[in-house]
Parts: C-alpha cells; sequence; structure tokens
C-alpha cells in the first residue's frame, strides 16, 4: 500500500504534484549563468602539482623496458609513477558489484593493448615541466601484431589483446563467451514465413566530446583523508574504484563531484582519480589531473561500436514470426562496462515487438582499440538504430505502411516476451500513434482503435518451447515468471499453471571468487543468472 | 626549458631575436603559437612579441593593397576597402578568432588551416619580410615553398593588385560545420577576364597539400576557353592533379581528390555550393 | 623562473598578477586573479569555453598570451551582474533553458555581450554568426539564440 501524506504542514506546502507541462527551472540555472556552478576545476589550491601520462604510441606491443632516470631529475619534477607504485594495478569498474575480473591496469607495466594506454604518470610544478619530463622517458617496445575488426578478434588464431579472457571474449557467468537468449525455435519460425531477409548493421564509435574534459584534483586534507575533486559522473563509482585501486578503506576518500561540464557516459570509467589521488598520496601535495582536449577526443573511452546481424522471418500479412539476432560489442582493450552493455542489449532483444521465435547471440569482444564505455542508453540505442532499420526494410518487403506495420507486431499487455516474461505497462502503440497524428502521417482506422490493453494474452501469453524444451517433459517446462502487484489487472495463462519447476542443473563451473574482498559489495540481480 | 617571452619595440630587433636564439618562436594572435604551447610543444622556449602599430596598417585605396602582418581578419572586416576578402575572412574561425587571428600568422598556419593564404595566392600576393640581412620580397609561391625553413624572418606585410573586378575574383570555403569549421577544401580564383576568353587564371587551393597551392594543370587547362560547361571540362579533369592532400579529422585524402574538381567547376561556372 | 608583473583592469576594478612565461590569460585570470568564470575546454581556441572580452571584442583567453593583457580592459562572465541584480543576458538565458551542464555558458554570455555591445539590433543570423566560435554539447542551441534574440526584442520594444 502506498500512502500519501499530504496533511503534514499542508499550509506551507503546495505539492499538487502537476508539474508536466510546466517549465521547471534548473536548480543550478543561477549557478550557470552567474558562472558560480562548481566544476572540479574551479578550485584553486596552494602549491598544486600537475599530472600528466605518458601514452603508448602502438596498439599493441610488449613493453620490454621503461627507464625514467633522466625524466626524474629534470627540473620541477616531483614524482615519477610507475605501475609498480600503484597498490592494486589491476581492476575492472563493475568489480564493485562482483561482475567481471579485473583486467586493467592503471598504468601499464608489461604489454600496452591500445594507442593511447597510459604507462608512466609524471607529477610536477607546471605543466609544461610534465611534458619535458615525459619526453625524456625511454620505452623499448616490441610492437604485436594489431586486431581491430570485433568478428577477426574472435576467430581462432587472433592475436590476444588481453590475456584475461584469451578467446578476446567477456566470459559471462563464469562460463559462457557470449549472452544468448533462446525463446521458440527459429528454424521453425523461418520456415513457416513467406519472406526471411538478413542484414548488417554497423555502427561506429562515438565520442562524447564534453565541453569539460575529463580530470580532478585529489589533495591531502585533514584526518589523513584525501579530498577529490573530480569530473566523475559516478561519485560512488569513483570513490570505491580509487579505494579498491589505492587499497584504502573507503572513508580515507572524500570525494566533491556535482556539477559535470557534460557528461553523457563518458565521465564515468573514473580514469584520471586514482592517479591524481596516488599523485597526492605520493608528494604530500595537491595534485592535478587534467585530460588534454586531444587526450578526450583520442584516448577518452567512446560509446562502444557495435555490429549487429539482424535476421527475421515475416508472412505476408505482416506478422514476423522468427526474429535471430547475433552481435558484437567492440569493448576496445577493456571490459570497463561493454559486459553490462551486451546485458542490457539482450534484455531489448527482440524490441518492443510479440515475436514467437527469437534467437539471440551477443558477444562481448576485445579489440586493440581504445576502451569503450557507456553513452546515452549504450547497449540498447545502437541495436534500436538496427531493430528499426529493420523493420522498416520489412514493412517494405510485405507492402505495408511502416508505422502500422509497427502497430501491427507491438507487445500489447500480456503477451509473453522472450524472457519469459508477462508484458505489463506497454505502450508501443500509443507511442506509434501519437507520432503519427503530430508528423500528420496517416494511418488506418484500425490501427487508430488499437491499443495496448486490448488483444494482448490468451495465445499470446504462451512460452514458445525452443527445440530443447520440446524433447522435456510438461512439468518440466520453464513457466513464466511470478506476477507482481504491478501487474495493470490479471491475465489468466490457457494452458493449467504447471508445478514450479526444478532448479536448472547447476554448471559445473568453479564457485567465483568475489574480484575484491574488502568491500562486500551488495549484488544486483539483473546482472546475474542466478534467480533470488 | 621554461618559456621566456621576449618583446620588442621593432621587427628588425625581434628578427635579430629570432635568428640568434635557437628554438624561439614569433608570436601574432596567439592562435597557433599559444596552441602549441598548451599541446605541449617543446619545440621552442622564447616567444617573440612585437608592439609596432605600423603591422596593423592598411593602405587599400588605390590599385596597389599593402596589409600589415598585423592585421586581423576582423580588420579586415571593417575595412572597406577590401571588401573583395571579406568573404575569406569571414570563413575563418568564430568572431574571437577573427579578433585575434592576423594576416601574417594565417601566412604560416598549418593544413586545413590557412585560407586566407588560399585566398592571397590567388592574388599573386607578394611577400615582404624582415630578415636578418634586411627586407626582401618574394612572390607568395615563394614564401609557402620554403615557409618551414623561414625561421629567423618576420613578415612585415603582403601587397597585391586589386581584383580586376567583383567577378574577376572567387572565393569558396567547404566545410562540414557552418559558419565556423576547418576545410575540407578551400578555393580561390582569379580570372582577369571573366566575360570572355580565360587569359592569366590563378587558381589556388586550400588544405590540398601542406600548404596553399596552385593548380597549376587545371589553370592550364583553362587558358583560352570560355567560362561554361564545355570550356571548363578540360581543367576539371586535372582539377586534383598535383595536389597531396592529408587525412585529417575533418576528410581523407581520397576524399577530397574526389569533391576538388566537382567544387572547381561550381566556383568556375558561377553556381553556388 | 623569473615572472612578469601583470597589471590590467579586470571588470571593474585593476587587478595585479604575476605570470610565468608562456602562460594563456586564461591561467592568468583562473589562477592568479582567481576568477574562475572562463573555462577550459581545448587549449585550442576551438570551444570557446574560455571566452573573455578584452577592450570590448571577444578573444579566446585560452590562446592569448597573458602579457597581451597589460593595460587593457578585460571582461569576463564574473562581471556581468551589476551588484546583485543580473545582466539582462543572464536573466534571458535562464528565461530561455539556454543551459544544461552549464559549462559553455560563461563564454556564450560574452559572445553575446561582445555582440550586443557593438550591435543592439542583430538579426538572427548575426547572432548565429556571433556565437559561431562557441561550442554547446547539450541544448542544441536553439535555446542560446532564442535568450539573446529575446534581450533584442525586450530592448527595442522598450525603446519604441
Amino acid at each position: 500500500m502506498f500512502e500519501l501524506r499530504k496533511d503534514i504542514f499542508a499550509d506551507e506546502r503546495d505539492d499538487n504534484l502537476k508539474e508536466i507541462g510546466k517549465g521547471t527551472q534548473r536548480q543550478d540555472m543561477l549557478g550557470h549563468v552567474t558562472a558560480t556552478s562548481t566544476y572540479f576545476n574551479d578550485h584553486k589550491l596552494q602549491g598544486m602539482l600537475h599530472l600528466k601520462v605518458l601514452r603508448s604510441p602502438h596498439s599493441h606491443a610488449r613493453i620490454r623496458r621503461i627507464d625514467v632516470a633522466e625524466a626524474e631529475k629534470m627540473p620541477g619534477v616531483r614524482r615519477v609513477i610507475r605501475g609498480a607504485d600503484v597498490p592494486r594495478n589491476l581492476n575492472t569498474l563493475l568489480s564493485l558489484i562482483n561482475f567481471g575480473i579485473d583486467d586493467e591496469p592503471s598504468l601499464a607495466v608489461d604489454k600496452v593493448r591500445y594507442k593511447g594506454e597510459p604507462m608512466v604518470a609524471v607529477v610536477a610544478d607546471s605543466q609544461r615541466e610534465a611534458f619535458e619530463a615525459l619526453a625524456k622517458i625511454r620505452v623499448d617496445y616490441e610492437p604485436l601484431p594489431s586486431v581491430f575488426d570485433v568478428e577477426d578478434a574472435l576467430k581462432p588464431g587472433a592475436p590476444v589483446v588481453n590475456e584475461t579472457y584469451p578467446k578476446n571474449s567477456f566470459t559471462f557467468y563464469d562460463k559462457y563467451d557470449h549472452q544468448k537468449l533462446r525463446f521458440g525455435d527459429v528454424a521453425r519460425g523461418f520456415a513457416e514465413s513467406d519472406h526471411v531477409i538478413e542484414h548488417r548493421y554497423q555502427m561506429s564509435p562515438i565520442e562524447h566530446a564534453p565541453t569539460e574534459t575529463n580530470g580532478s584534483i585529489a589533495a591531502p586534507d585533514t584526518n589523513g583523508r584525501y579530498v577529490v575533486y573530480t569530473s566523475t559522473q559516478a561519485l560512488f563509482f569513483s570513490l570505491d574504484t580509487c579505494a579498491k585501486i589505492l587499497d584504502v578503506p573507503s572513508n580515507k576518500l572524500h570525494f566533491i563531484g556535482g556539477t559535470v561540464g557534460g557528461g553523457f557516459g563518458g565521465k564515468v570509467d573514473t580514469m584520471t582519480e586514482p592517479l591524481a589521488i596516488l599523485g597526492a598520496m605520493l608528494t604530500g601535495r595537491p595534485v592535478r589531473y587534467v585530460f588534454g582536449r586531444e587526450e578526450e577526443m583520442q584516448f577518452g573511452s567512446p560509446r562502444g561500436a557495435e555490429r549487429i546481424y539482424v535476421k527475421d522471418g515475416v508472412r505476408r500479412d505482416g506478422r514476423i514470426m522468427a526474429r535471430q539476432v547475433r552481435s558484437y560489442f567492440d569493448s576496445g582493450a577493456y571490459t570497463r562496462l561493454s559486459s553490462y552493455a551486451v546485458i542490457k542489449c539482450v534484455a531489448h532483444i527482440p524490441g518492443p515487438y510479440t515475436i514467437p521465435h527469437v534467437h539471440a547471440d551477443v558477444f562481448c569482444a576485445y579489440t586493440n582499440r581504445t576502451p569503450s564505455t557507456a553513452m546515452r542508453g549504450f547497449g540498447v540505442t545502437a541495436l534500436d538504430f538496427a531493430l528499426e532499420c529493420q523493420m522498416d526494410r520489412l514493412a517494405h518487403l510485405v507492402g505495408m505502411d511502416p508505422m502500422e506495420f509497427r502497430i501491427l507486431n507491438a507487445y500489447r499487455d500480456g503477451d509473453m516476451k522472450a524472457h519469459r516474461r508477462i508484458a505489463k505497462n506497454t505502450a508501443l502503440i500509443e507511442c506509434v500513434q501519437v507520432a503519427a497524428e503530430k508528423a500528420k502521417w496517416k494511418i488506418g482506422e484500425e490501427f487508430k482503435r488499437a491499443s495496448s490493453l486490448k488483444d494482448g494474452g490468451g495465445e499470446r501469453a504462451q512460452i514458445t518451447l525452443t527445440p530443447r524444451d520440446a524433447a522435456i517433459s510438461f512439468a518440466a517446462r520453464p513457466a513464466a515468471q511470478q506476477r507482481t502487484s504491478y501487474d495493470r489487472g490479471t491475465i489468466a495463462p490457457l494452458a493449467p499453471e504447471p508445478a514450479p519447476p526444478p532448479p536448472p542443473p547447476q554448471p559445473q563451473a568453479p564457485a567465483p571468487t568475489p574480484a575484491s574482498s574488502s568491500h562486500g559489495a551488495t549484488r544486483f540481480s539483473s546482472v546475474f543468472g542466478r534467480r533470488r | 626549458m621554461p618559456v621566456n617571452v621576449k618583446t620588442f619595440a621593432t621587427v628588425p630587433e625581434a628578427a635579430s631575436a629570432l635568428s640568434s636564439e635557437h628554438g624561439a618562436r614569433y608570436i601574432g594572435g596567439g592562435t597557433l603559437v599559444m596552441r602549441a604551447v598548451n599541446e605541449g610543444d617543446l619545440s621552442f622556449s622564447t616567444i617573440v612579441r612585437v608592439k609596432d602599430r605600423s603591422l596593423s596598417n592598411i593602405r587599400a585605396s588605390g590599385g596597389r593593397i599593402t596589409i600589415g602582418a598585423g592585421v586581423t581578419l576582423a580588420q579586415i572586416l571593417r575595412e572597406r576597402d577590401l571588401a573583395f576578402l571579406h568573404a575569406v575572412a569571414r570563413s575563418i574561425g568564430g568572431p574571437a578568432v577573427r579578433n585575434m587571428g592576423t594576416v601574417g600568422g594565417n601566412l604560416f598556419a598549418p593544413a586545413p588551416f590557412g585560407d586566407l593564404g588560399v585566398a592571397l595566392l590567388a592574388l599573386d600576393t607578394t611577400v615582404s619580410m624582415q630578415g636578418g640581412y634586411g627586407v626582401r620580397e618574394m612572390p607568395i609561391e615563394e614564401f609557402f615553398a620554403g615557409r618551414d625553413r623561414a625561421a629567423g624572418s618576420v613578415v612585415i606585410s603582403v601587397s597585391c593588385e586589386r581584383p580586376a573586378s567583383a567577378e574577376a575574383f572567387r572565393y569558396r570555403k567547404i566545410s562540414r560545420v557552418r559558419p565556423k569549421g576547418a576545410s575540407v577544401i578551400s578555393l580561390a580564383v582569379h580570372i582577369p577576364n571573366v566575360s570572355g576568353r580565360v587569359s592569366g587564371a590563378r587558381i589556388a587551393y586550400g588544405a590540398m597539400a601542406p600548404t596553399a597551392i596552385r593548380a597549376k594543370s587545371a589553370e592550364r587547362a583553362l587558358e583560352g576557353r570560355m567560362l561554361d560547361e564545355a570550356g571548363v571540362a578540360a581543367a576539371i579533369a586535372v582539377a586534383a592533379e598535383g595536389t597531396s592532400p592529408a587525412t585529417d579529422a575533418i576528410a581523407s585524402t581520397w576524399y577530397r581528390r574526389e569533391v576538388a574538381g566537382i567544387h572547381l567547376r561550381r566556383v568556375l561556372l558561377g553556381q553556388h555550393a | 623562473m623569473a615572472k612578469t608583473a601583470l597589471q590590467f583592469r579586470h571588470n571593474d576594478h585593476e587587478v595585479a598578477v604575476f605570470v610565468e612565461g608562456g602562460d594563456s590569460l586564461l591561467v592568468a585570470l583562473r589562477d592568479g586573479v582567481g576568477d574562475h568564470s572562463p573555462k577550459f575546454g581545448c587549449g585550442q581556441g576551438g570551444c570557446g569555453a574560455c571566452t573573455v572580452l578584452i577592450d570590448g571584442e571577444a578573444h579566446l583567453s585560452c590562446v592569448t598570451l597573458a602579457e597581451m593583457a597589460e593595460g587593457r580592459s578585460i571582461e569576463t562572465a564574473d562581471g556581468l551582474k551589476t551588484g546583485p541584480a543580473l545582466h539582462p543576458l543572464q536573466t534571458a538565458f535562464m528565461e530561455h533553458f539556454a543551459a544544461q551542464c552549464g559549462y559553455c555558458t560563461p563564454g556564450m554570455l560574452m559572445a553575446a555581450k561582445a555582440l550586443l555591445d557593438h550591435n543592439p539590433q542583430p538579426s538572427r543570423q548575426d547572432v548565429v554568426e556571433a556565437i559561431a566560435g562557441n561550442i554547446c554539447r547539450c541544448t542544441g542551441y536553439e535555446p542560446i539564440i532564442n535568450a539573446i534574440l529575446s534581450v533584442v526584442t525586450r530592448s527595442s520594444a522598450a525603446r519604441a
């Protein structure tokens, strides 16, 4: 039960909750126009030092030797930081929620895996002195063959980008090299279709290009803590990541974020804070590490490129019978958030449509490119680009109006989704109807009358059997997820509800060891295959 | 080495400092030099400045135009007698860049920048330079050819003949972002006799080589022709000959070669971009 | 390392700072004077986040040698208010939702001020060109253009 108490301080409140349609002012707008909104760099700290990193010119190379002797003697240099100085020099962002294996060093030690990978950090009195010291560092590289294409990276014999994942693809649930979705039998679906088409869609990596570059200032603070002003979008992620990398309790760090000069997903990777804090620890002074513009554009992580193959079977009456998606996410040299992007992608397949047979295989692949990360609906938006282009092609193929085609195939409340959950609170039909009206795009009367609340469920609530399911007994077949109180009305399944299925056979995999034992992070169930 | 700023009252003093000092660079408005400093360019540690008002002089009332190297693009836009250069100046940067960027500086801007230099090349400009030896005048083509070795010299002014007519001088800048953006290609064309048979045409390109260059093959193919579809065809066929465009963040070598002829054709026939 | 003394007018008062050779005006303002309103976005003169007015003309402080400010009048977004009262441009930006992350805003305001101080009756195209050197990654520019134009309309209505 949800109770709204409006009597408390009633005479001091105006909360009729009517906000839609009103222009509501941002709480920081006055700060923006008076230039008092404080970004990480708007702090003048006494004796602040400047940190710059040496970046690999090779996309893939073994590091034989790094010689910093001359750099250390350069004027103004306070400290030169190497990989060996980083307390825990291997991390992956999502280890905070025990997802993934530590694979990325803060400073490369024996190998560089993408052009621009940081290897050495110099902390100096001025930026120029830092640049001059960087120029004196000598590195012996042994260039290695690179792989830049996602499918090439997955072929046997491809150069191993990241030894943590020797087959160049992320391991899901400690066992699988990709994410799978199986619903029904696409072979049967294609056989029952009148047309089958397959197309390949390709997206480039996209740079967020925020006006403010990534950066942070770390300084020794009172009580033996470090205060960190940062551009991060993910304050607690960044704090916890730094606590792990620097092997300090998280209460030693005081992170102050706030106004981000443009994030869009490009400021979640905690790229500057660990080294800035380490610099402050090693010099006892405030240290600033800011990306220059070229660094931001070239070496700041972009949205991951995706290659998506969509194969659809459609009947001449316009109903899509089967959808098979095979996709490769280019994670670049390290995982960061691409593993999670894949899960989001699979959760979104086949799009907001009811299709009886759905099959998906999505890979998180490693290449020698700049590691990619989140951006604006990552994992979903690129897939939608592919699916919606395909929807237009299918509509054209069967001679239907593309808007009407979408309404015909749209999911409705009560339909079974490919993830074996009943669809609820669907609204694609209404969105298409409103869009058509606003664009003055004519659609037929029956499509104007369609509704997400009608014609769902019934036969459409069935779980189409996969070839594997069909071979096992009725009682053992999987059922829909348990209904929740958020359902709009009740939907009676056609078949009698079977007894709860026995738990699926446990995979013969070793119990996963948490990436870091000192944090006890709560598990998020969406990220794990194990049901709670 | 820390950066040293040395300011001089006259150009000869500055030129002398440039030649004697190893690793010195001359600063005009700063849009090129300060960018280099910001990005960690360690090739120079002395910045040489001149506070000589005469560098901002413009003499443009007669047929021969002389523009001081310190004249900014914004100044050009305020000068009615330089109306033929207004489209060029307006195409460069935004208002702030035009307040800062100088004529002299633009001559040193690396491709894909340097659009004013492209226009000056089409206008058969003479560059006046102060070196250790004194003042020297050279055709702008010679300047561009030896630009990287011009250390120790300061550009004082540029001068050219006013174009024969408004129609005789044409300029176009193709960029992906408007109104401001770096060039995919920029073109400047001076054809003294636009209504009759072409004689002595000068065609200059920007972003088709490390400096502004003339499209000499196209110029030769245009000689004696009329400015119509048939007349320009031969020139268009060799539009990209002799060019060496780079691949950069704006466009690829292949793309620049592909579109050079298309844009040249539109400029010659007076069609819009 | 020898430092150079620099004295100039900053908004409505005289300031003096010491700069190192090669320091930009942006560094002199932020680290010297302590005015954080002009921002670092690129260091290349390409994004306009560092826009200030020098003797009334828009300049990119990140590519302006600090020494060039000697004896001149520098205006930044920090000086737009009159006492506690907002400048009409600041009010207009608020009313038109012309900022989201706010990072380009100080530069946009100064570019707009430079325009209106010289041309109180700009056309829409004049406004578009005036902010042509300022990049915004959030708003899509329309709210900013509308905000600036609304100041024009308001002042010409006041004059009518």
